[in-house]
């Protein structure tokens, strides 16, 4: 089946139909969620009471709007805070990764190539256990020996951050990879020949050719970043990101404070995401 | 050339420090801790008991097995719905209509995986818009009651991994040469024989990177099946979540840990031999 072939019309409309109303199933339960952010009532669902913006402003109990909450704004913060440092981290070792395997030929390299995508086919849960027992028993066998206790070998923030940079820096360097295959080596050939230095020839040639791409892995780094929950759940300590914040108030009970904080999140992460599609769009255009 | 082995060594030490680190020793020691046995305060031996634990209860097993069984049929079900669409924006969807539409599928998944399911417990819960629905319509005259059971897990399951079947099956079935299918046509073969002689053979890399992805996440979720499913609905991550953090029974949980691992690469092995498909040519591509 093809645009151009002829089909009978009622397939095609057959067709036309089922892809709408899969677009439906995809919209439906965010627009719930963004709809009942805005009902002025205690409950996130019907009735609609009329228009409220209380549960993003409200200054006080009961109607405590997320700007005034101060647990889910320390929980937006940590999130920004770890997503901010596993952007930088897994980006830096995502593009030496990329080169390493795009530019150099050495033992073994398809096994690390496997190993490179392990992550991938690693439940994240495991992730998370796998380094919260290994820190541990750095953090004891550190202990035992000098007498330290190292507060950042404990579940926290900074463990979470490598548990996530420990499976985003595969999906940063598949996307980095990628783009750096289909670039066309002459041109640094060429820039070597006519004197330039090999740094200058990486600053001026492929890093250019490469921006687009850093910047598209970057993104989804970010939001793959503060969007998880699995690995994030088992390493984290006292100050929990944003996701484990709105995991146990949903099982306290929800409030539309939490439609809020998803409307939030859905603009927000729609802006970069839409960012990302743009400038990959314009760098696959000649 | 000595140059350029300082370069090498350079770009390999970050990969190794990172897989090393943080999957390849991790993993050894929970292995390690998976073997010990607790036979006094502070005294351990090494030994099997853990996984002998795990398969003494039959609690254990069959959590094990339903996740893994609910994980198959929610890829299943994921292709099965994700496929036609997939073609529709590939091969029949043109030009601003397919770049909207592909728009369209990723931004979803942009938003994090608890509104999502959020979304989705507003909508079936008893006092949610389908049971408000029904009895508007009057189909049913109370509440229903949509929420935790297998079903709401699987729906769930299949809205959340819904994008990474897509976008693969999308990138292979766009890159096949129309004129396959017009050849097939050509040759006598209706709709169906084209589909699964030519189309589908073609996408398989697609289809075999995208079902990895689904299963692997479906397996591994935890906030699906906790926040949707019911109390006999438990998944083996919840299992292993609680042997960690409620009872602090690392050992057992390590070796929990190490049979969903092993699981599930045993299944994506298997899912890779038969369709004979590698990881580096579906998911590494």
């Amino acid at each position: 089946m093809l645009a151009s072939l002829p089909r009978s019309p009622l397939l095609r409309f057959a067709y036309a139909a089922y892809v709408a109303l899969f677009f439906v199933y995809m919209a439906l339960p965010l627009a719930v969620v963004a709809v009942f952010a805005f009902n002025d009532s205690q409950f996130p669902g019907l009735p609609w009471e009329g228009f409220t913006l209380d549960w993003f402003i409200g200054a006080e109990q009961p109607r405590l709007g997320l700007i005034n909450d101060r647990r889910i704004v320390a929980g937006f913060f940590n999130s920004a805070f770890v997503a901010f440092w596993v952007t930088a981290l897994s980006l830096t070792v995502a593009t030496t990764t990329a080169f390493l395997f795009d530019r150099h030929d050495f033992r073994f390299k398809e096994f690390a190539y496997l190993m490179m995508l392990a992550p991938l086919v690693i439940p994240g849960v495991i992730l998370g256990i796998s380094i919260l027992v290994f820190s541990s028993t750095l953090a004891e066998a550190v202990n035992s020996l000098t007498g330290l206790e190292i507060g950042a070998l404990r579940p926290g923030l900074f463990l979470v951050i490598l548990g996530q940079f420990s499976f985003i820096t595969t999906i940063a360097t598949l996307v980095i990879a990628a783009r750096l295959r289909r670039f066309d080596r002459t041109l640094e050939e060429a820039a070597l020949n006519l004197g330039a230095t090999p740094a200058v020839v990486f600053r001026t040639i492929t890093l250019p050719w490469l921006r687009p791409a850093l910047f598209g892995a970057g993104i989804v780094a970010f939001l793959i970043s503060f969007e998880n929950f699995n690995t994030t759940l088992i390493l984290n300590g006292s100050n929990a990101p944003l996701t484990v914040t709105m995991f146990d108030r949903m099982r306290e009970g929800s409030t539309p404070v939490l439609n809020a904080v998803s409307v939030t999140l859905m603009v927000g992460s729609g802006l970069l995401g839409l960012l990302g599609i743009l400038v990959q769009g314009r760098a696959a255009k000649p | 050339m000595r140059e350029g082995k300082l370069v090498f060594w350079l770009l390999f030490a970050p990969f190794a420090a990172w897989i090393a680190l943080l999957i390849v020793i991790p993993h050894i020691d929970m292995l390690i801790l998976s073997l010990r046995e607790k036979v006094a305060p502070r005294v351990y031996e090494t030994g099997f008991r853990n996984y002998a634990d795990f398969a003494a209860s039959w609690v254990y097993p069959w959590t094990l097995l339903r996740t893994v069984v609910f994980s198959i049929i929610a890829t299943v079900l994921t292709f099965i719905i994700g496929f036609p669409v997939a073609y529709y924006i590939a091969k029949i969807a043109q030009g601003r209509t397919k770049a909207a539409l592909f728009m369209l599928c990723l931004l979803p998944f942009w938003v994090s995986e608890i509104v999502r399911v959020f979304g989705w417990m507003l909508l079936l819960r008893e006092t949610g818009l389908i049971s408000n629905a029904l009895q508007g319509l009057g189909i049913t005259s109370g509440p229903v009651e949509f929420l935790y059971n297998d079903a709401a897990i699987l729906i769930g399951l299949v809205y959340t991994s819904m994008l990474f079947m897509i976008v693969p099956l999308i990138s292979t079935i766009d890159g096949m040469d129309d004129a396959l299918v017009e050849a097939g046509y050509d040759l006598g073969g209706n709709g169906w024989t084209v589909l699964t002689r030519i189309v589908i053979p073609y996408a398989m890399p697609g289809i075999i990177a995208g079902s990895i992805v689904v299963f692997m996440l479906a397996l591994g979720n935890y906030l699906t099946p906790t926040l949707l499913g019911g109390k006999s609905g438990q998944w083996f991550t919840a299992q292993i979540y609680s042997q960690f953090i409620t009872r602090f029974n690392w050992e057992l949980g390590s070796a929990f840990g190490f049979i969903l691992l092993a699981t599930s690469s045993a299944l994506v092995w298997l899912l890779l031999r038969l369709s004979g498909q590698s990881l580096s040519n579906t998911l590494g591509r």
